[in-house]
């Protein structure tokens, strides 16, 4: 008899389930239902196992039924910082990083409007840092005073100025406060795992009961964290490997989705060549960006917008008027597959534009300084050119016809030598949706849940007409 | 001055510590005189938030927000300190610390001139001290502790 494990992700449009084969690590089937969680979530999820049960003929007995949510807007988060590059800056990273939607990020002393704004966008979790340990208190102390007379009623995450947390605690009166520790302790010192569990606790004890998710408990053991941070998690065990298995090294992750474009990177982003001066707020070795314009579907008339429309009309092949036609017929459109020959070309153009923006926002850059003593090279954020792989994942790469050359364009550009993007790592494709899998998986069995992720990469055949491009 | 000072517990300095940023100004990259302050600043009992190199005006400003710094010690040793510090006091004041103590100091000016024309534009310029070059670290830590008592004195 197979040991079996069942992963679900309570999508914001489908509730997806994948059966794994514990022993010989592999995929026994997937299933797939309708989001239901703002009426039942049995409903979807009910549809989902049936369909699983179709598919395999019956349904194994599960020794793990994890599952992650990014369902009814996914984790929704606003942060508070100090000033805008530093504890703020700090805090968003922790609230990306814990796989949050992040709907709002406010910086300095909050005024009556941003507060008002505050509660009306609703968050299920607010972020407040502010201060270095010692540092500056009065704004926290005073954001924290704003926020407690107001009508903002979810849980506070508070990690900022240690010397101000319990005058903090005790401003946000009646609202249950999870203090951790500062963001940002020393001056320009990221410390976020604190907060990024704290998030994650939240979530677990609070969030997923709010949502209306643990109604389908008789489903499921656990709901672990967002769907987004799973994918992390996925990523950073591909990464580092585990006990006897080596991992793939530092790598870069790139989710083209309908609303947003999420990259993720794990890796130090140290310079990768010597005599380079870092500048700016250190990286997270685990990070992730979410680009809120490039989106495939709700966003496609941004992405015409960045690069114009005639660019994308030349890369798909079309015209201008027919290119603005198909966009304002998908936009609203999430889920939508593209049907016609046009549409796919024109998804194809959009998807070659939100990947190589995204990437190269993602990455750092490299600026000559000229100094009395000679040029400098000064690096800000991270140098991924060195990283082994770069992993595609998501509907829009998957559904491509050729999602190698769309993984290309997160690769470094020989014409822009600032932008630290991979310059030859190994292109995969996660064809079949299972980095998120791997993260929840490998919370209990690290092992089986490297080993399936691994062998389900498929490595994009390697076209030698562009590889010249590549290389130079 | 220092005998104020509260000595950290488990790492984590007290707020009674005076804070002081440091750092070299400008596409400036000599660290040397800015590192050894630093170090003098420290012995003495500052919790020193050093910047090192190439640091734009506005990154000092903006660590001396996030950690309440009581004062600023830029440094310029490569003759554009007169461009660099222009207007480093009005940025402090639209930050919301017009009242933090600003220190100078290096080789402020291209060529010979006369140290008492150097310091009186940089005081103009809205900076407490100037300090010639040459200048020791014992100078600095007494002008630091003066400048301090005194602002407290004013603000009790």
């Amino acid at each position: 008899m197979t040991t079996a494990a069942l992963l679900i992700d309570f999508g914001s449009t489908y509730t997806k389930l994948r059966a794994i084969d514990l022993d010989r690590r592999r995929i026994l089937g997937s299933g797939q239902g309708p989001s239901t969680v703002t009426t039942d979530i049995m409903i979807g999820m009910k549809a989902g196992l049936d369909d699983l049960e179709r598919r395999l003929g019956g349904l194994p007995r599960f020794k793990y039924r994890l599952a992650s949510s990014s369902a009814a807007g996914g984790l929704r988060m606003v942060t508070v910082g100090l000033v805008r590059e530093l504890t703020a800056e700090a805090a968003r990273r922790a609230a990306l990083g814990a796989g949050a939607k992040l709907v709002g990020a406010f910086a300095y002393r909050l005024t009556t409007s941003d507060v008002e704004r505050i509660v009306s966008l609703a968050p299920d979790i607010l972020l407040l840092a502010g201060g270095t340990d010692g540092g500056n208190s009065d704004v926290i102390l005073d954001n924290a005073e704003v926020l407690g007379r107001s009508a903002l009623a979810c849980p506070v995450v508070l990690a900022g100025n240690r010397n101000a947390a319990d005058d903090a605690r005790a401003a946000l009166a009646g609202r249950e406060v999870l203090a951790t520790d500062n963001v940002m302790p020393e001056f320009n010192v990221l410390h976020i795992e604190p907060a990024r569990a704290a998030i994650r606790q939240v979530f677990i004890d609070r969030i997923v009961h709010a949502k209306g998710i643990d109604r389908a408990h008789a489903e499921f053991d656990r709901v672990l964290m967002p769907t987004p941070a799973a994918v992390l998690e996925g990523a950073r065990m591909l990464a580092d490997g585990c006990d006897g298995i080596s991992g793939l090294g530092a790598l870069l992750v790139i989710d083209p989705g309908g609303a947003t474009t999420d990259v993720h990177s794990v890796g130090s982003g140290e310079p990768s060549a010597p005599g380079v001066i870092v500048q700016g707020l250190p990286e997270p070795r685990l990070a992730r960006t979410v680009e809120g314009d490039l989106g495939m579907r709700h966003n496609a008339a941004n992405i015409v917008e960045l690069v114009g429309v005639d660019a994308i009309a030349a890369e798909a092949g079309l015209d201008a008027a027919r290119v603005n036609a198909l966009v304002a017929e998908i936009s609203g459109d999430f889920d939508r597959l593209p049907q016609t020959a046009d549409e796919i070309a024109l998804d194809r153009a959009l998807v070659c534009v939100a990947v190589r923006h995204a990437v190269t926002r993602h990455c750092g850059t490299v600026d000559t300084v000229y100094t009395v003593s000679g040029p400098v090279a000064v690096q800000r954020g991270k140098d991924l050119s060195e990283v082994n792989a770069v992993i595609g994942t998501g509907g829009a790469l998957v559904h491509s016809p050729d999602p190698r050359s769309v993984l290309e364009m997160a690769l470094a550009d020989p014409a822009v030598p600032r932008s630290l993007r991979p310059k030859a790592p190994k292109l995969l494709l996660d064809r079949h949706y299972l980095l998120y899998a791997c993260g929840l998986l490998g919370t209990a069995e690290p092992q089986a849940a490297l080993e399936l992720a691994l062998a389900n990469l498929d490595a994009m055949a390697r076209n030698p007409s562009v590889e010249r491009a590549v290389i130079g | 001055m220092p005998a104020a000072i509260v000595a950290r517990s488990d790492g984590v300095y007290t707020a009674k510590m005076p804070v002081v940023v440091t750092g070299v100004i400008g596409s400036d990259t000599h660290i040397v005189g800015n590192r050894i302050l630093s170090m003098a600043l420290e012995q003495a009992g500052y919790k020193v938030v050093t910047l090192g190199a190439l640091t734009p005006a506005v990154e000092f400003i903006k660590a001396a927000i996030e950690t309440n710094a009581d004062a600023i010690l830029v440094s310029s040793l490569y003759g554009q300190g007169e461009l660099d510090c222009r207007g480093f006091r009005d940025l402090c004041v639209e930050a919301g610390l017009e009242d933090i103590l600003l220190y100078v100091g290096g080789n402020l000016v291209v060529g010979k001139q006369a140290w008492p024309d150097v310091e009186k534009r940089f005081l103009d310029m809205g900076f407490d001290r100037a300090a010639s070059p040459g200048t020791r670290t014992e100078t600095v830590l007494a002008w630091l502790a003066e400048d301090l008592a005194d602002r407290k004195r004013r603000d009790a």
